[in-house]
C-alpha cells in the first residue's frame, strides 16, 4: 500500500522546521555555550554584544520568568547555565538576532571569564570519584552469590561500548509563534510534545493551556527528540514572549553534535557460570552507565539495560547492577533501543568468551539457553509466546547455516588475505514504556460531512510510518479507501497530556486509541443505518469497502450518503478515544512485575569478511528471521528493520565518537563521524516473517518494530571478531566496541618499533 | 555593484547580484524559496543539498551533480541548476514513482538528493546498469533505511527503463516521454546557448580576493569566512585541460577530480587510476574539486596530492606574467606552508608519460571506505626490469605534517631486486620517515601500522607472483 507521506518526499515537498514560510518579523536565535567542560563563570558580560548589529536581545537564566528547571525525570538540568558549567556546548545565553548571521557574529562580543575545573570523561574515573547520577539499582533472581565454584566453567571480562550520535538528518529545532494573552504557539521538531509543554509552562511561569506545541513531521530522531528537542523549544519560546515576536531557533550541524547528548557509552564487568556442555547457570553483570552531566533519560535507560541483559536466555541464577555515572559530557539520551542494546551486547560478549573456553561454538550455547514457555524473566514476568527458539530454529532452517557456516570456512581455506566470520544473534525485546504510567494515548476523530476523515493522535511522524500504519487501521475499521483519511499534525490542543512517540509503542498506543475512536463513530453509524434500512439489530450493519450491508446483504447505502444522513440527523460524527495498555506494572521497590504487554523476538544470521592486510571488513550479509506479528504495512515494518539493523551495525563497526580529555567532541561533523553509506551497508540483507505470530496488544495483531532490529547489528561485530580469529586462532580480544579498522588491525598485529617520539596532539 | 550572476534555475532564468561566493544552496533556499534541497551537513559529506548543474559543452547539455551546500554562486553563471523542484511534473517521474513503491523514504530528509543523483545518472548514460546506478548514489547518505529499499527502488527504476533508454537514447526528447524529465527540458538547450551570449559571471583577477578553485574544502573549514569575501573562482574554460606534450601529462588548474578520473589519456597510462579514483571523495565532490585546490590546500592526507606525489609531478605556478617551475614534492614547507608566493597560483600540473615497464597502485585505509578522509593514504610508482626496480616514487599522506614524498625509501628501492628482502628494508625506512600524530583520525601507532600494512598491499598488488603472500601476513 502506497505510503501517501513518501509521495511528498520525493517531491521534495515535505515541510520540515527550516522550510516553514516564517511570519513576518521573524527573529532568530543562536545559542552562546560553554566553551568548558567543567567550571565556574567568573563574570559573563553580553553587553558589547547586545549592541552588536542585528542583535535584538540576549537573554541568559536572569530573564527566565518561572523555573530555570526542564530536568523531566530528575530535576537537575537548567534551561540556562547560572553559575556552574558541566560540559562543553551547555547553553548559558540565547542571542537574538534580526538574522542568523548577526547572531552567529555577536557570539564573538559576549566576554566570558571561567574558572576552569577539571574534567571527568570516563565513565570508570566517574564511578571512583562518586559522580553518581543516583543511587545504582540491582535486578536478581536465583542466587548468584555463592556457586561460583560449582559450574564447569566461569569466565570473568570486561567490555567497553562506545556511544552513537543520533545523525538525523534534520536538526533540532523549533518556531515559537506568539498568540493574544501572554500565549505562544511552538512549531516543535520533538518526539515528545506534551514535555516540551510541560518544560515551556514551567520556565515560562504559565499554566499549561497557554502553551500550544504542534508537530508535523520530524526530520529523523531515534530518540534524539525526545527529551533533547526541549531546550530549543522552550527557549525559542521564551525569547518569542519576551520580545513579542516570533522567534526561530535551528541548531548548525556543529552546535546539534557538540550541544546534544548521544546513546550512552556503558563499560561493564560480567561473570558467567556454565556447564561444559554449555548451559548458563549464574551471569552476574555491573554496567557503568556515562549519563553524561545531568540525568536526562538515563536512569530510565539504565533500568532497560537490566531489563535485557539476558537478551533472549533464561539464567536461573541472575544479578545485574547498574551504575549511572555523572561526566562532564552532553547529557546521553535516549537512542532507539533504549539501553537495551548494551545490555544485550556484554551477554554477547560473556557467552563470545564463555565458548573460547569451553571450545564450542557460541552459537551452540546461545542455541541451548533460549527463554521459553513457562521460564520467568528475572524480573518477574512469565514468558509467554516465546517465539525465541521458532526464530532460532526457523533462521538456521531456513537460510541453510550449516552450509553458510561450511562455506565460511572454505572460504578461510582457500584464501590468505581475506578471512571470514558468521554469528548468529537472538533477539528478545520488551515493548512497553517501562514507566508504566506512560502507556497511554488519545485520539481524536472527524468525520467531515463529505465522507473524508480526519485522525489526530499523540503519535509522531518521524519516518518510521506510524502515519501509515494509523491510516491503515483507521480505513480498516471504517472500512473505506485509505484515501479518505488524513493523519493531522500532533498537536496538545487536540490531544492532551501525550506521551512521546517512543519505545516502538507509537503505532501499538496510537493506533489502538484511534480504532477505538473509529468503532465510536462506527456504531453511531451503524445504529442510525439500521434504522434507515428499517431493520431491527444494528450489529447486524456492517460497512464492507464503504457499502453498507446487512445481514451480510449489500444494501443501497453508500458510504458519502450515509454520512451525509447522519449529520442531517444530528448525530455525533467525531470521537474523542483513549487507550490504556492493560495488564503492566512494576514495583520498583522489589524490581519485579509484568513491565511489558508483550517481547518481539527474531534472530540474524551475519556473515563479515576481513581483509587482513588493511584491517578494514565489510559485512556481506545479514539474514533474519523476524516476528512482526500480524503486520500493518509489511513495506514500512520491512524498512523499519533494514533502517535499523544498518543503524545498528554503524553503532558497532564506524561510528566512533572520540573526545579528547579535556571533554571536546572530536568527532564534530560529518567528515569526522561517518555512518554507514549506500556502500558499507550490508550487500545483501534478507528478511523473513515469522509465520503464525499473533499478538492481543497490538492493533490488528501486529507487533511493534522501531527498536527490536537495531540489536541484530549486534551480530555483525561478533562475525568480524570471529573472522579475526580465524586469521589468529589464538587471539585473545579485548571486547571494545566500535570495533573500527583501527581496532582490528591494532588487535592482530604487533605495534611497529620505532625509535622516534610520538607526539600526541588532539 | 557585484557583478551579475546569470543563470537558469530550473525553469526560471534568473539574474542576482548577490556575493559569487554565496552558496547556492543559500541562494535556492532563502531567496528562491525552493526548501526541497536540503541543508544537512554544510560540508558536501551527505548529499541532502544535491542538485544538477548543466552547461553548454560543445553544443551539448551536459549535466554534473554538485553539492549546492559548497558550490559558490559564481559557479552557477551560465549553468542550469535543476533542483527536486525542477524535476516535478504533474505526476510522479520514474525514480520518483519507484521510491514510493518501495518504501525507499522514510523520514524523506535525503530523500531529494537520492532523486536528483539517480535522476542524473539516468540522463547521463545510455547503457543502464543497476551497479553504476548506484555508484552515482555514492555521495548520498540516509540514516532512516539502512539503503536496502532504495537499492531497490533504483533497481526496478533501471529494470523498467533500461532497454527504451538503450534503443532510443538520452536525448532530452526521449527523457521527458519515459518521464524521467519534464517538458521544459527540451527548452534549455536554446535559453543556455542565449545566456551565453550574454555574460554571465567572470572573475577577474584581484589579489585581495580569495582564489577559489572548487571550494569542497575551503567551504567546509572557513564557510563564514569564504562567503563574506569575494572570491575569484580558478578559471574553469582555459585552464581547463587534460593533454600529452613531448614527454609530459600536462593537467590544467581547474581541472576536477572527475575529469581526472574520466580522463581517455589518464586511462590509457594509468588504467588502474579510474577505479582507484573512486576511494576518493564522492562523484558531486570529484565533479567540483580540482587538482590545483587540491594540492594548494596542502592537506597531509590529500588524495590527489598523494597520487602525483609518486608520478613525480612538477608545479607550473604564475603570477600572471611570470612563470616558475617547481617539483610538487619541493612545494611543502611546513604544515600548511607553501613555497608559493602570495600573489602566484597554480596553473597546471605536470608529469612524466609512464614509461612501459611502469606499476602503479594506490591504498588508502578510513573508517568508512567511501567519502570518507584517509587515516593513512600511499601512491607507488615503479619500473621493474627483470625483476630489479630500475626506479622508484613512493609517497604517504596522514603520516607527516605534509603530504610526504618518502624521499629516502624512494631512493632505497632504486637498483633493488624485487625481494622480500628488500621490501623489509623498505618498510623500516618507510618509519624513520615519517611522524604521525594521534587525532581523530587514529592513533599515531596505527598510522605506523598502517602505513606498514599498505606498502605490503602495493606490492601484494602488483606483484603477485614475486612477493610470497603467507610470508607477509
Amino acid at each position: 500500500m502506497k505510503n501517501t507521506d513518501t509521495m511528498k518526499h520525493v517531491r521534495g515537498e515535505s515541510l520540515f522546521i527550516d522550510d516553514f514560510t516564517l511570519p513576518e518579523g521573524t527573529l532568530h536565535a543562536v545559542i552562546f555555550d560553554s566553551p568548558v567542560a567543567n567550571g565556574k563563570i567568573k563574570l559573563l558580560d553580553i553587553e558589547n554584544a547586545k549592541a552588536g548589529k542585528g542583535i535584538i536581545d540576549i537573554l541568559t537564566f536572569k530573564d527566565i520568568p518561572g523555573q530555570n528547571q526542564i530536568g523531566n525525570i530528575i530535576q537537575d538540568e537548567t534551561l540556562l547555565a547560572e553559575k556552574e558549567l558541566h560540559y562543553i556546548g551547555e547553553p548559558i545565553a540565547i542571542i537574538i538576532a534580526e538574522s542568523v548571521d548577526a547572531g552567529e557574529k555577536a557570539k564573538h562580543l559576549i566576554q566570558i571569564d571561567i574558572e576552569e575545573l577539571p574534567a571527568i570523561t570516563d565513565v570508570r574515573d566517574a564511578f571512583e570519584k562518586g559522580s553518581l547520577i543516583t543511587d545504582p539499582v540491582t535486578f536478581s533472581m536465583g542466587n548468584v552469590e555463592k556457586n561460583w565454584d560449582l559450574y564447569d566453567v566461569v569466565v570473568e571480562g570486561q567490555v567497553d561500548i562506545g556511544g552513537q550520535e543520533h545523525l538525523y538528518l534534520e536538526t533540532q529545532g523549533a518556531i515559537a509563534i506568539p498568540a493574544e494573552g501572554n500565549e505562544v504557539k511552538i512549531i516543535s521538531s520533538t518526539q515528545g510534545p506534551t514535555v516540551v509543554q510541560r518544560a515551556a509552562a514551567k520556565v515560562l511561569g504559565l499554566p499549561m493551556h497557554k502553551i500550544e506545541v504542534d508537530v508535523l513531521r520530524l526530520g529523523g530522531a531515534f530518540g534524539g527528540k525526545e527529551d533533547q528537542a526541549t531546550p530549543w523549544a522552550v527557549m525559542s519560546a521564551l525569547a518569542c514572549l519576551k520580545l513579542n515576536r516570533p522567534v526561530k531557533l535551528l541548531l548548525d550541524r556543529s552546535d546539534d553534535l557538540r550541544m546534544t547528548g548521544k546513546r550512552h557509552p556503558y563499560s561493564a564487568d560480567y561473570k558467567i557460570g556454565l556447564s561444559k556442555e554449555g548451559k548458563i547457570a549464574a551471569y552476574e553483570a555491573t554496567f557503568y552507565q556515562n549519563a553524561g552531566a545531568v540525568a536526562d533519560l538515563s536512569t530510565a535507560i539504565l533500568e532497560r539495560t537490566l531489563f535485557h541483559a539476558t537478551n533472549s536466555y533464561f539464567i536461573p541464577n541472575i544479578k545485574v547492577t547498574g551504575i549511572s555515572c555523572k561526566t562532564n559530557l552532553p547529557p546521553n539520551t535516549a537512542f532507539r533501543g533504549f539501553g537495551g542494546p548494551q545490555g544485550m551486547f556484554v551477554i554477547e560478549s560473556a557467552i563470545f568468551k564463555a565458548s573460547e573456553k569451553l571450545k564450542i561454538p557460541a552459537t551452540e550455547i546461545q542455541k541451548m539457553n533460549l527463554i521459553k514457555d513457562g521460564d520467568q524473566f528475572y524480573y518477574g514476568q512469565n514468558a509467554e509466546n516465546s517465539n525465541a527458539i521458532k526464530c532460532f530454529n526457523m533462521a538456521i532452517e531456513k537460510y541453510n547455516f550449516d552450509k553458510l557456516k561450511e562455506n565460511v570456512v572454505r572460504f578461510n581455506k582457500q584464501n590468505k588475505l581475506f578471512k571470514k566470520g558468521i554469528a548468529l544473534m537472538p533477539v528478545c525485546f520488551g515493548i512497553s514504556f517501562t514507566s508504566s504510567f506512560l502507556n497511554q494515548a488519545g485520539a481524536l476523530v472527524h468525520v467531515y460531512t463529505d465522507g473524508s476523515i480526519s485522525v489526530s493522535t499523540a503519535a509522531i511522524e518521524m519516518g518510521q510510518g506510524v502515519n501509515q500504519k494509523i491510516k491503515t487501521v483507521v480505513a480498516k475499521t471504517f472500512s473505506v479507501d485509505i484515501s479518505r483519511i488524513k493523519i493531522e499534525t500532533t498537536n496538545t490542543t487536540r490531544i492532551a497530556n501525550t506521551s512521546a512517540t517512543a519505545a516502538s509503542t507509537g503505532a501499538d498506543l496510537n493506533g489502538n486509541a484511534a480504532i477505538i475512536a473509529s468503532k465510536n463513530i462506527l456504531e453511531r453509524l451503524q445504529k442510525f443505518a439500521a434504522k434507515e434500512l428499517g431493520k431491527e439489530y444494528p450489529n447486524l450493519i456492517e460497512i464492507k469497502n464503504e457499502t453498507v450491508f446487512y445481514d451480510g446483504n449489500e444494501t443501497t447505502l453508500k458510504w458519502e450518503e450515509l454520512i451525509w444522513k447522519v449529520y442531517f440527523n444530528r448525530i455525533c460524527l467525531s470521537s474523542q478515544a483513549y487507550y490504556a495498555t492493560p495488564d503492566i506494572y512494576f514495583n520498583r521497590s522489589k524490581n519485579k512485575g509484568h513491565p511489558f504487554a508483550y517481547h518481539v523476538y527474531g534472530t540474524a544470521v551475519v556473515i563479515s569478511k576481513v581483509d587482513i592486510l588493511r584491517g578494514i571488513y565489510e559485512i556481506e550479509s545479514v539474514k533474519v528471521i523476524h516476528d512482526f506479528g500480524k503486520s500493518i504495512d509489511t513495506k514500512v515494518d520491512l524498512g523499519q528493520a533494514e533502517g535499523g539493523i544498518v543503524q545498528g551495525i554503524g553503532w558497532l563497526t564506524v561510528e566512533e565518537l572520540v573526545q579528547n580529555s579535556e571533554g571536546k567532541l572530536l568527532s564534530n561533523s560529518l567528515s569526522t563521524y561517518k555512518i554507514p553509506d549506500i556502500y558499507s551497508a550490508p550487500k545483501n540483507i534478507e528478511i523473513h516473517f515469522l509465520e503464525d505470530s499473533t499478538n492481543n496488544y497490538g492493533p490488528l495483531k501486529s507487533k511493534a518494530i522501531g527498536e527490536p532490529p537495531f540489536m541484530y547489528g549486534i551480530g555483525a561485530y561478533f562475525s568480524i571478531i570471529s573472522a579475526m580469529k580465524n586469521f589468529k586462532p589464538g587471539l585473545d580480544i579485548k571486547i571494545t566496541a566500535p570495533i573500527t579498522p583501527e581496532r582490528v588491525l591494532m588487535n592482530l598485529y604487533e605495534p611497529i618499533k620505532t625509535t622516534a617520539p610520538t607526539k600526541q596532539t588532539h | 555593484m557585484v557583478d551579475s550572476i546569470s543563470f537558469i534555475l530550473n525553469n526560471e532564468q534568473v539574474s542576482t547580484h548577490v556575493y559569487p561566493s554565496t552558496t547556492l544552496l543559500n541562494f535556492i533556499r532563502k531567496d528562491k524559496k525552493l526548501t526541497g534541497t536540503k541543508l544537512v551537513c554544510r560540508e558536501g559529506d551527505c548529499g541532502a543539498c544535491t542538485v544538477l548543474a548543466g552547461e553548454l559543452v560543445n553544443d551539448k547539455v551536459i549535466y554534473k551533480t554538485v553539492t549546492s551546500c559548497i558550490y559558490p554562486m559564481g559557479k552557477a553563471a551560465g549553468k542550469h541548476i535543476v533542483t527536486i523542484e525542477g524535476l516535478n511534473k504533474q505526476e510522479l517521474t520514474v525514480p520518483q514513482h519507484e521510491f514510493v513503491e518501495e518504501g525507499a523514504t522514510q523520514c524523506g530528509f535525503c530523500t531529494p538528493g537520492f532523486i536528483i543523483s539517480l535522476t542524473w545518472y539516468l540522463i547521463t548514460h545510455k547503457n543502464y546498469s543497476v551497479d553504476d546506478a548506484i555508484n552515482g548514489l555514492g555521495g548520498n547518505i540516509c540514516r532512516c533505511t539502512g539503503y536496502a529499499s532504495i537499492i531497490r527502488a533504483v533497481e526496478k527504476t533501471v529494470n523498467k527503463l533500461k532497454d527504451p533508454v538503450c534503443t532510443q537514447g538520452v536525448q532530452v526528447k526521449n527523457l521527458i516521454e519515459l518521464n524521467i524529465l519534464p517538458q521544459y527540458f527540451s527548452s534549455i538547450h536554446a535559453g543556455l546557448k542565449s545566456l551565453n551570449m550574454k555574460t554571465a559571471y567572470s572573475s577577474k583577477s584581484n589579489g585581495e580576493n580569495i582564489l577559489v578553485g572548487g571550494g569542497t574544502d575551503l567551504y567546509v573549514q572557513k564557510y563564514r569566512t569564504v562567503t563574506s569575501y569575494r572570491i575569484n573562482l580558478i578559471d574553469s574554460k582555459s585552464l581547463n585541460y587534460i593533454k600529452v606534450e613531448k614527454k609530459d601529462i600536462i593537467l590544467g588548474a581547474s581541472v576536477t577530480f572527475e575529469q581526472f578520473k574520466q580522463s581517455e589519456i589518464l586511462k590509457k597510462y594509468l588504467p588502474r587510476l579510474e577505479n582507484q579514483m573512486n576511494l576518493i571523495a564522492s562523484l558531486p565532490i570529484r565533479n567540483s574539486a580540482t587538482i590545483a585546490g587540491n594540492i594548494v590546500n596542502a592537506s597531509p592526507i590529500a588524495d590527489l596530492t598523494i597520487i602525483l606525489l609518486a608520478l613525480d609531478a612538477t608545479l607550473v605556478l604564475t603570477d600572471s606574467s611570470n612563470e616558475r617551475i617547481i617539483k610538487l614534492k619541493n612545494f611543502y614547507k611546513g604544515y600548511k606552508l607553501l613555497d608559493k608566493l602570495e600573489n602566484e597560483f597554480i596553473k597546471e600540473v605536470r608529469f612524466p608519460v609512464p614509461s612501459s615497464n611502469f606499476n602503479f597502485n594506490f591504498e588508502k585505509v578510513s573508517k568508512r571506505m567511501y567519502l570518507d578522509i584517509a587515516s593513512v593514504n600511499t601512491a607507488i610508482f615503479l619500473d621493474v626490469e627483470n625483476g630489479n626496480v630500475a626506479s622508484a616514487k613512493i609517497s604517504a599522506g596522514g603520516v607527516a605534517p605534509i603530504p610526504l614524498f618518502l624521499e629516502k625509501t624512494s631512493k632505497y628501492l632504486q637498483d633493488k631486486a624485487l625481494s622480500i628482502e628488500t621490501l623489509g628494508s623498505a618498510l623500516e625506512i618507510a618509519q624513520s620517515e615519517i611522524s604521525p600524530i594521534s587525532d581523530v583520525r587514529g592513533s599515531a601507532e596505527y598510522k605506523r601500522l598502517l602505513l606498514n600494512q599498505l606498502i605490503k598491499a602495493h606490492f601484494i598488488s602488483l606483484f603477485p607472483q614475486e612477493i610470497n603472500i603467507g610470508e607477509l601476513v
